[in-house]
Parts: structure tokens; C-alpha cells; sequence
């Protein structure tokens, strides 16, 4: 600690070099900080994915429909606590660039399937009276200004109009990475008011009695529907989601591929900085030496700098990140909901802490071995 | 008492022993200093002259610890320096030497309070404590007005002060000094040596220097000649203490 002021002033003494190097951890853990909300963003229907329920999608394709009838079938199986459905609408709100997901859902069970979103009573009410009824996320609201009682226009892409829908309540997710950027609204209303498709529903979503019987419940529900015209796939929420999100490609390879190499690369600018300053400083540092500082703490100099470039670089870039990521998330919805959580702030500091470490370990070595003799002849 | 005859008593403060110090390059062996004897007691003040090459910064570099010889022994104090491991020998010479060198080596990026503090980073002494030492040391050398000046606010002179403050703040056993005024004006060179003798003659330091400059090595009690790595005469100078 009584060294600090000299880590200091070295850091200043070359105050252009050391505010580009820490802009370079800054930059780069503020892509970590964004890669990381991404990634989470793909993964949020994923993690989020309530491990008691199954979903239950034609096993064609998921853009195919099921039966409405299979509701009953499916109550019947055994392991089945309850059921609840779901159909993708696709419509416009004013602007194409407007895009975000609407559902219409069975308005009994659907709340009650996902107990995890979080719904005022009287809002459940006026979603239970009113057949226009809809529910808007919390992100969604923010998003529009959406609030209770507010008219929502969509244009129908798949089931041609104009649509029309009055905002019930606001629902809320229960973890703070919870996709609230949808609306929700009653199944019925799409059922009397589309062209095609009547008595089918998108998808079903079951309820499990107990999650460790999923398995037995999958292959039950499957064996029911097979050889019929409407054969179904039957797999587990998280599975369903991961599915979903590997339509997009190899997303998570992609992040951290691109993650490794801006590391790999920051672990060579800055070790190649750090180099360059030893080097500069060689006389310097034999005269600390020949005034008793010690090998070993002579390596502890010159790693405490290399760190507290990457910490104050590092910690920049993650408030950056923590800043403007949910502006991001709003401008850009289709990504999911993105934000640094605490885990992925930490992460990225000890990552920054590491990579500072491992880029001034070579050239810490180097002022440890550094002979006084040799380097005050250099002087 | 100055000896170079290897046969005195043992009761100096620097005792050197048949000190060879042999540098390779490819298959040459270069003999840079060749069975040198040399006791010096405490409160001398001993000026080594001869001509580049001679083998006198390496001289200063074995007696301060910074090398080791080829052969022989060094002993300082009581302790045989030539026998300590490298990092015991750094402990060593932080207690022990003040090194002052020609080109000053003050760190650039601290002031001179806090080059002079350096030292004492090592020891356990306090912040209050670490202070008064620092200013007393920089009193000595009359500097107590130039203490947030960063080097390069500084003369010559006053750099090679600084460094003379940072040499003496530890108290150690005493001082090298190589060249301290070969990169200084007349008068700058003078007045370091004013300082340099009132450190021998009112605080009883033990300096050895090396110097090109006659008029510097005449402030010495003794002046050594090295040529070729043997110390050829011991002369005593009237101008000493």
C-alpha cells in the first residue's frame, strides 16, 4: 500500500498511453457487458423456462396449428395438473418497425399456467370481463407509454383487419431478466373475429404435477396423438425454448467467439504496452532495486499497474454497458430483454482483473529478473 | 586508515579479500579487478581514480552488493556480503548503502519528498516518522524549499542533491558514490562536495567515491589508484579531513 502512490505516478507518467490502454478495456468490456446481455436475452426464455411445464407443438412444424379438442385429452393424462394454450397473431402496431409478440391465450388458464407473471387482481378482473381485453409487459408498456386503459390498434398480417384491443393490466415478470416485452390477449376474441383457423390453437402448454415425472408425462401426451392427422412433439419448456433460439443459428458460439478474441487481442495490446513501459523504465526500476526493493516486489509493482489499468478500464466499460444497455433493449426489442446483471458484472471485472494480470505477468517477470548491474549500465 | 596490503587487522568496516571479478565474452575472459585488498574504517573517505576501464564502477557495484565477485570476500560491518543470497543482500544493502550515482537516477514521475522517501518504503516506519526523516535528509543538503518540486523543476545540482538526500535519509553504513559530479557545472560540482565532506566530517559518514575529476578526489583523506583491476598506489591528499 505504501508503494501505491509510485503505481500512481507511473500510470500518469505517460497519461495519453494509459488513457488509450484503459480505453481498450473499457471498449472491451462494455462489447462483454453487451454480448453477454445479448446472449442472456437469447437465453432468457430459456432460463426463465419453468420447469414444471411442458409445451406441446404440432409435430410438424410449430408454425402448424393443433386441435382446440386436444385440451380435454390432454387433462386427462395422468401427471397433468393443467392446460393452457397459446396462438401467435403477428400483428402491426402502426409502424412495421414497431414489431413486438403478441399472444392470444386462453384467458382461464393462462395465468394460472404461468404463475410466475406477476398480474394485479384488478387487472386479471378486467381481463376476465372485457372480450377486447389484453395484458401488456411491463417493457412493453414503458416501451409505448401503453397504460391501463389505453386502445390498442394492430393490423392482422396472418388474420387480415384491423384489430382492436383495451389494455387490461400491466403484468410483470418475476425475475429481472423476465421477457415483459409481449402482450397477451383473449383467445376467444381472435376465435370469433378470424377468417381461417377456428377451432385450433398455436401451441399447448401443459402443467406438470410433479416436475421429475416430465418424461413419462412427454411419452404419455406423444403416444396419445400418434398416427392422427395432428400428431404432436412434446418437450419441456426449457427444451422448447433452446429450440426456438437455435432457429436463430449458433448464437452462443457466435458471442463468444467474438467475446475471446477482442480478450485475446487486449491481452496482446496490453501486455505489449506494459512490455514497452518496463522497458522504458529499466534504469528506473534497478534504482529501486539498488535502493532495497526486493525482486518480488518489484513484480508487484508493475502487476499492480497492469491491474489497476484493467480494473478502472474494466469497471468503465461494465457501467457503460449497465448505462446503455437498456436504452438498447428498448430501440432494439427483438433482441430480448437485455441487461448486465450482477452475475455478468462481476464476471467481466474478474475477467478484466485476469486478462490485466496475465498482460503484466511477462513484463513483470522481466523487471523481476532485470540485473541492477547490466540496467544502470543502460542509463 | 586506508590499506591495500591485504595485512591489516580485520577491525575495518569494509574488509576486501583477494577480490577477482573476471567477465566473460565468448571464449575471452576479461580480468576486470585481480586479487584487490582493501580495508577502509568507519568515518573514511576514499576516492578511486584511473581511467575508464579500470575496473572501478564494478569495484563500487561488489562493494555495494548490486554484483558478485568472481572470487573473494567482502566484508561490511561484520557481514560477508559475497555469501548472501540475492534476496538477503537486497535487505542488506537497503540497511547498509546510499548509492549516489552520476546521472542522479531520481524517478522522474515523483517529487523530490518522495524520491527521497523511497528508502524508507521498506522500513516500518510510520508516515510522521517517514516525514521527519525525509526533511531532516533534505535540510541536510538544503533543499527543504524544493520538497513538491518534481525533477525536472530542478538544476543539476539540486537533482544530484535530492539524490544525496535519498542516499543518507535510511542512515545506512555508507556511501558510494560513482561520479557524483561528472555530469555537473564547476560550481554545482563544488558545492556537492561541500555536502559530501560535511557528511564525512559532521556526521561521520563512510564515503567511497569514484571520480574522473581531480579536484573532486582531492576532497578524499585517501585517493586509490586502479589501473587494469589492481589498486597501484594509496595517496594521502592534504585537502581531506
Amino acid at each position: 500500500m505504501k508503494s501505491f502512490r509510485l503505481v500512481w505516478a507511473n500510470l500518469r507518467r505517460k497519461k495519453v498511453r494509459t488513457t488509450l490502454t484503459i480505453g481498450s478495456f473499457t471498449v472491451a468490456l462494455f462489447l462483454f457487458g453487451l454480448l453477454a446481455a445479448v446472449r442472456m436475452g437469447f437465453r432468457g426464455g430459456t432460463d426463465a423456462a419453468g420447469a414444471d411445464r411442458l409445451d406441446v407443438i404440432n409435430r410438424v412444424s410449430l408454425i402448424l396449428p393443433l386441435p382446440l379438442s386436444y385440451r380435454d385429452r390432454l387433462l386427462k393424462v395422468p401427471g397433468v395438473a393443467g392446460v393452457t394454450y397459446a396462438t401467435w397473431f403477428g400483428g402491426v402496431y402502426q409502424d412495421e418497425r414497431n414489431f413486438f409478440p403478441q399472444f392470444a391465450v386462453d384467458k382461464d388458464t393462462w395465468f394460472d399456467v404461468y404463475a410466475d407473471y406477476v398480474v394485479s387482481p384488478e387487472g386479471r378482473d378486467a381481463f376476465m370481463k372485457d372480450r377486447q381485453a389484453c395484458m401488456v409487459g411491463r417493457a412493453l408498456a414503458k416501451r409505448f407509454g401503453f397504460k391501463v386503459g389505453d386502445r390498442i390498434p394492430l393490423r392482422g398480417t396472418i388474420w387480415a383487419g384491423n384489430w382492436e384491443f383495451n389494455v387490461a393490466g400491466v403484468y410483470d415478470g418475476g425475475r429481472p431478466d423476465a421477457d415483459t416485452s409481449g402482450m397477451f390477449f383473449r383467445g376467444d376474441y381472435l376465435e370469433e373475429n378470424r377468417a381461417f383457423g377456428q377451432g385450433s390453437v398455436g401451441w399447448y402448454v401443459v402443467k406438470l404435477s410433479d416436475p421429475d415425472d416430465a418424461v413419462r408425462v412427454t411419452k404419455a401426451i406423444d403416444a396419445l396423438f400418434a398416427n392422427s392427422p395432428f400428431e404432436t412433439l412434446t418437450q419441456t419448456e426449457k427444451a422448447f425454448a433452446a429450440s426456438f433460439v437455435k432457429q436463430m443459428g449458433n448464437v452462443e458460439l457466435l458471442i463468444m467467439t467474438i467475446g475471446s478474441v477482442v480478450f485475446f487481442t487486449l491481452l496482446l495490446v496490453t501486455g505489449n504496452t506494459m512490455a514497452i513501459a518496463v522497458r522504458e523504465r529499466s534504469g528506473e526500476l534497478a534504482v529501486l532495486k539498488t535502493v532495497g526493493f526486493s525482486d518480488i516486489r518489484v513484480l508487484r509493482l508493475i502487476l499492480a499497474e497492469a491491474i489497476l489499468i484493467a480494473g478502472q478500464g474494466g469497471l468503465i466499460g461494465l457501467a457503460l454497458a449497465k448505462l446503455v444497455i437498456p436504452g438498447l433493449s428498448r430501440a432494439l426489442p427483438m433482441l430480448g430483454v437485455l441487461y448486465v446483471s450482477p452475475l455478468t458484472f462481476v464476471a467481466g471485472f474478474a475477467l478484466a482483473l485476469a486478462v490485466g494480470t496475465a498482460a503484466g505477468l511477462l513484463p513483470a517477470i522481466g523487471a523481476m529478473r532485470l540485473r541492477v548491474v547490466d540496467a544502470l549500465r543502460r542509463v | 586508515m586506508v590499506r591495500i596490503d591485504g595485512k591489516g587487522n580485520g577491525s575495518c568496516l569494509v574488509c576486501v579479500r583477494d577480490l577477482d571479478k573476471i567477465y566473460t565474452r565468448g571464449s575471452e575472459e576479461i580480468h576486470v579487478l585481480q586479487g584487490l585488498n582493501l580495508e577502509v574504517e568507519a568515518g573514511d573517505f576514499v576516492a578511486f581514480m584511473g581511467p575508464s576501464g579500470s575496473g572501478k564502477t564494478t569495484l563500487l557495484n561488489l562493494l555495494g552488493g548490486l554484483d558478485l565477485p568472481t572470487s573473494g570476500s567482502i566484508v561490511v560491518a561484520g557481514d560477508e556480503i559475497t555469501r548472501m543470497s540475492a534476496g538477503k543482500l537486497t535487505d542488506w544493502r537497503a540497511r547498509h548503502v546510499g548509492f549516489i550515482f552520476q546521472l542522479y537516477n531520481l524517478i522522474p514521475v515523483l517529487t523530490a519528498y518522495q524520491n527521497v522517501e523511497l528508502p524508507l518504503l521498506l522500513t516500518k516506519l510510520s508516515k510522521s516518522d517517514r516525514r521527519k526523516h525525509v526533511e531532516t535528509a533534505l535540510a541536510v543538503v538544503g533543499l527543504s524549499d524544493r520538497m513538491g518540486h518534481y525533477p525536472r523543476q530542478l538544476s543539476g545540482g539540486q537533482e544530484q542533491r535530492v539524490a544525496i538526500a535519498r542516499a543518507i535519509v535510511a542512515d545506512p553504513t555508507f556511501l558510494l558514490c560513482d561520479e557524483p559530479t561528472g555530469d555537473l557545472d564547476r560550481k554545482s560540482a563544488d558545492e556537492i562536495m561541500d555536502i559530501i565532506d560535511r557528511l564525512v566530517k559532521e556526521h561521520g559518514k563512510t564515503v567511497l567515491m569514484v571520480s574522473h575529476d581531480p579536484r573532486a578526489a582531492e576532497r578524499a583523506r585517501v585517493v586509490l589508484h586502479l589501473d587494469k583491476g589492481v589498486l597501484m598506489e594509496a595517496a594521502k591528499v592534504g585537502g581531506g579531513a
